[in-house]
């Protein structure tokens, strides 16, 4: 099946500061599914999932750098994409 | 005012731009490494970086994470955090980790400095030194995280010491020597790609997610604080497979050969961690079995698709570690029951529960194969007989674990290699080991075998107790099984302690 | 249901690791510093010899000339791990975004003279790629050098360089107002420009030196302590002089940084030299050595910086320089 060679997954800390980033996420990757393990949330999805600054920054109130991310990321899997608006992966098999 | 630089270019400017072409020196005398492994690099800007952290990012980002770190550590020494664990069994996991991992990522540490220096391309150059500083993060917090335990129990209190002479402990030092006294670009391949990339999961999760569902939570907020820099050492992996592979059509036979040795070299380490989830946490939280079927069969399956389009396969021989998923950890176990004795942690056979959750979790094997001889130990030592083996075991001399493995397809019979160099002959535990071993005679005929070295007299004497002594193990301490051990002792007291009376403080606290 | 166990009496068995009770003389309770560094390093029993390296051992003592009995006899007075040093520069960081914040808020740009802030383009940026060369160096330190205690702080003064490199790159497109032209130019005139070929030479020259403890005393102390001076304290004062005082906002991590780093050079060497007569003799004659090739190095960037001035400037530094070594390490230099 075509979508199992393409699961991409952001895993993050399930704390405080990543409560929006994990809200973002849902809100702009319909498609991504949110799984839960012990202090940890994985979210797991077909093709690509992105974090969207703007996004982010709505829900926290205040300006957001992408690379923040760094502090609540756990693992991830899939070609990273980075730029000034937006952090993600993807994969295109 | 001209337009603001975007994150690519910004990144660019501050670090491959700093670069130059030497031309007082040659490029070859400041870089002499890149030649000799026959890797070809034609043009070190198409380095694409796997992340774009500026000194003042990093040092923003891992402040953060370290101001919170320490202050659970911190809370958690105060708070004598380690009575929260579900049993003092559990700590020998512990042991485990310090006296095998921490050392490993001192390792790294070096061999990223090393790359770090070697490799003539600006952008790989501080994608290196950024790993190589959060390897000494690590090894640094997992020192200061256990330094607690050490406080309270056994078998960590000279953990540099032993890694450097006990038995079991060479296994993890030679994969690492392995990797370091190879060229950069086997190094990174090794370390990037198959450990930090392929495999990394089933290091870290199994340590972490048994820390969490045991209680321990010094070690899981240190785990989650490590795997966000483990993050960006995975997209370091994977850029630097994808690098190799498109500068030149002759690197892939090199990298292919690269992958193959180094999965089987870390599949080898993996079964002291899959020992552990199997058989050390009392509260599990997936078999081995398990945890290779997500994190190799299905995630490795997505990757290796990925790395199709470059030529790149499967590693060799990974169809016997879909066998051998359901035997390494019971024969890894069987090792330590048998060896106790000259361990630095306790072990115990398990109880009808675990036993039971064996069985559910092992259809295939467990019942058949290792139920039996378990319950007859069990037994035994219930009679007064517990079985120590009294003679040193035969190590593979590639990946060093004792030759307790048996063939693919028949676990009834013990895997057994053999190769001869030079008037030697040497011994392999599986075709894997022997194929390493086949590629690079000169190398792996050096080993430090820890059993050998008993034998010719460099390891403070003739007898167990002498070698133990050199080995900085406390007898009567440090070994045997769980359920006679100080540890397990002082665990009752304090455990029962809590139930009474508080006294005063203890200034000792 | 948790009961107060504070209070139980639960006493530790021990305070510290064994290695670490060895070395404070008993069993008591040890700093995060000792407990990081001490003895991490593997000594013994290497499996394989390596391969880009026959002649040495994995981790080797003979990579340089100095010889010590004990490398753990070095200590950082900083007592950097890598917790204090990421907290300590994530402060100096934060301080600096709010100096680079308010240079650009306030259009600051706009307030130098025309005449220096050309000067600092064209004087002070193209030194980012000398701070590269640090970056590389103590990185070439780390990596070969012996026992965690010195190969920890080469790492942390690798990256500081590079964070250096990257502030000056900063500064490059803060007094172009943001054009990336300045940095080309500085790229251009490093790589060209006869007021900088003997500094870039130079830096090509400790890029081939082999005794990482020679690199150590030719990088750290001798072209970061006539360097920094030169530039950091002794340009910046007449840059100000003229106008650009607001550059010192700029750099002052890089000069902060040169007086922080000095303390554990300083008490690098003086562990070294106080160990044996050889080794005394030996740094001093590195020392002396690269002092007359670094003097050669920036005598151009002195008089570019000075005029007429420029020798005697660098005269100056390089007396300090003695004394310092003097006085802090127990050398003496020419």
């Amino acid at each position: 099946m075509a979508d199992a060679k393409n699961m991409v997954y952001l895993a993050l800390q399930n704390n405080e500061d990543a409560r929006p980033i994990i809200e973002a996420i849902e809100e702009d990757n319909p498609h991504a599914v949110i799984n839960h393990f012990p202090a940890m949330v994985k979210i797991d999805a077909v093709g690509k999932l992105i974090v969207r600054r703007e996004t982010v920054e709505e829900k926290i109130g205040r300006e957001w750098d992408p690379q923040e991310i760094h502090i609540s990321l756990v693992s991830l899997s899939g070609n990273v994409i980075e730029d000034d608006d937006e952090f993600g992966v993807e994969r295109d098999n | 005012m001209s337009r603001k630089l975007n994150l690519r270019e910004r990144y660019q400017r501050m670090t491959r731009d700093l670069a130059w072409e030497p031309s007082y020196q040659s490029k070859s005398d400041i870089y002499p490494q890149m030649e000799f492994e026959g890797i070809k690099i034609e043009d070190w800007d198409k380095w694409e970086d796997p992340f774009r952290l500026t000194m003042d990012s990093y040092w923003k980002y891992q402040a953060e994470k370290e101001r919170k770190l320490y202050s659970i550590i911190d809370a958690f020494a105060q708070n004598n955090g380690h009575m929260n664990v579900t049993d003092a069994r559990y700590v020998n996991a512990l042991k485990l980790f310090l006296t095998g991992v921490s050392p490993l990522e001192y390792a790294a540490h070096r061999g990223f400095a090393m790359v770090g220096r070697q490799f003539p391309g600006a952008g790989a150059q501080v994608a290196c030194q950024m790993q190589s500083i959060d390897e000494l993060r690590h090894v640094q917090t997992q020192i200061h995280t256990i330094s607690h335990y050490n406080k309270y129990f056994n078998g960590f209190h000279d953990f540099r010491h032993m890694h450097d002479r006990v038995w079991y402990l060479s296994v993890p030092k030679s994969f690492f020597d392995d990797a370091m006294s190879a060229g950069p670009f086997e190094f990174i391949t090794a370390i990037s790609f198959s450990f930090e990339y392929v495999l990394t999961n089933l290091l870290f999760m199994p340590f972490m997610s048994g820390a969490a569902f045991n209680g321990d939570m010094a070690t899981v907020t240190f785990g989650f604080s490590a795997q966000s820099d483990e993050s960006r050492h995975m997209t370091l992996g994977l850029e630097v497979i994808k690098f190799m592979a498109e500068q030149h059509p002759d690197n892939i036979p090199i990298i292919q050969g690269w992958i193959d040795k180094w999965f089987w070299r870390g599949y080898r380490l993996l079964t002291l961690v899959g020992m552990m989830m199997d058989y050390m946490l009392p509260k599990k939280v997936m078999s081995w079995r398990e945890a290779w079927e997500i994190y190799f069969e299905q995630n490795g399956g997505a990757l290796f698709e990925d790395l199709a389009r470059y030529g790149l396969r499967m590693p060799k021989y990974w169809e016997q570690t879909i066998e051998g998923k359901d035997h390494i950890t019971h024969q890894a176990w069987g090792i330590f029951y048998n060896y106790t004795h000259a361990a630095a942690f306790h072990t115990w056979m398990p109880d009808n529960e675990e036993m039971d959750w064996l069985s559910a979790k092992y259809p295939d094997s467990f019942d058949q194969y290792y139920r039996p001889r378990f319950e007859h130990w069990r037994e035994q030592a219930e009679a007064g007989n517990r079985f120590y083996n009294p003679t040193l075991p035969m190590l593979c001399q590639t990946c060093q674990i004792p030759m307790g493995f048996t063939e693919p397809g028949d676990p009834t019979t013990i895997g057994f290699r053999a190769s001869d160099f030079e008037g030697n002959r040497y011994h392999f535990c599986s075709d894997g080991c022997k194929d390493i071993f086949d590629n690079e005679p000169q190398k792996f005929c050096q080993a430090w075998m820890p059993v050998h070295q008993i034998y010719q007299g460099n390891c403070g004497g003739a007898t167990v107790p002498e070698v133990l002594d050199w080995y900085h193990l406390n007898f009567g301490v440090d070994n045997f099984d769980y359920e006679q051990s100080p540890d397990k002792k002082n665990w009752d007291k304090w455990k029962g302690q809590a139930a009474e009376e508080p006294e005063a403080p203890d200034e000792a606290a | 249901m948790q009961i107060d166990i504070k209070t139980a009496d639960i006493k530790p068995i021990r305070n510290t690791f064994d290695h670490v009770a060895r070395r404070l003389g008993k069993d008591k309770p040890a700093s995060r510093y000792q407990e990081a560094t001490f003895d991490i390093q593997p000594e013994t029993n290497f499996h394989y010899r390596p391969l880009w390296d026959p002649e040495h051992l994995l981790y080797d003592r003979r990579r340089t000339a100095i010889e010590m009995e004990d490398w753990y006899t070095f200590r950082d007075p900083r007592q950097y791990y890598y917790g204090s040093w990421t907290i300590t520069r994530s402060r100096q960081q934060d301080h600096m975004e709010k100096n680079f914040a308010f240079f650009e808020k306030r259009r600051l740009v706009e307030v130098m003279p025309a005449e220096w802030r050309d000067k600092v383009a064209t004087l002070l940026v193209p030194i980012r790629h000398a701070e590269y060369t640090a970056n590389l160096n103590n990185c070439y330190m780390s990596a070969y050098g012996y026992g965690t205690a010195i190969t920890q702080a080469c790492l942390y003064a690798g990256l500081d360089h590079l964070g250096i490199a990257q502030y000056l790159t900063r500064i490059g497109l803060a007094v172009g107002d943001g054009d990336t032209a300045v940095l080309d130019a500085a790229k251009v005139a490093w790589i060209g420009d006869e007021t900088w070929q003997p500094l870039r030479k130079l830096c090509e020259d400790l890029l081939v030196t082999k005794d990482w403890f020679e690199l150590f005393v030719a990088q750290n102390l001798v072209l970061d302590g006539l360097l920094y001076p030169l530039a950091y304290d002794r340009f910046d004062r007449v840059i100000s002089r003229h106008g650009g005082s607001a550059l010192a906002m700029l750099t002052d991590f890089a000069l902060e940084w040169f007086g922080e780093s000095s303390r554990w050079v300083d008490a690098t060497l003086k562990t070294a030299a106080a160990e044996s007569d050889q080794n005394k003799a030996q740094i001093e004659q590195w020392a002396n050595a690269w002092s007359t090739r670094v003097i050669e190095a920036l005598t151009p960037i002195a008089v570019a910086e000075f005029g007429a001035e420029g020798e005697a400037t660098l005269a100056e530094i390089r007396a300090e320089l003695v004394t310092r070594a003097k006085k802090k390490s127990g050398l003496d230099l020419q």
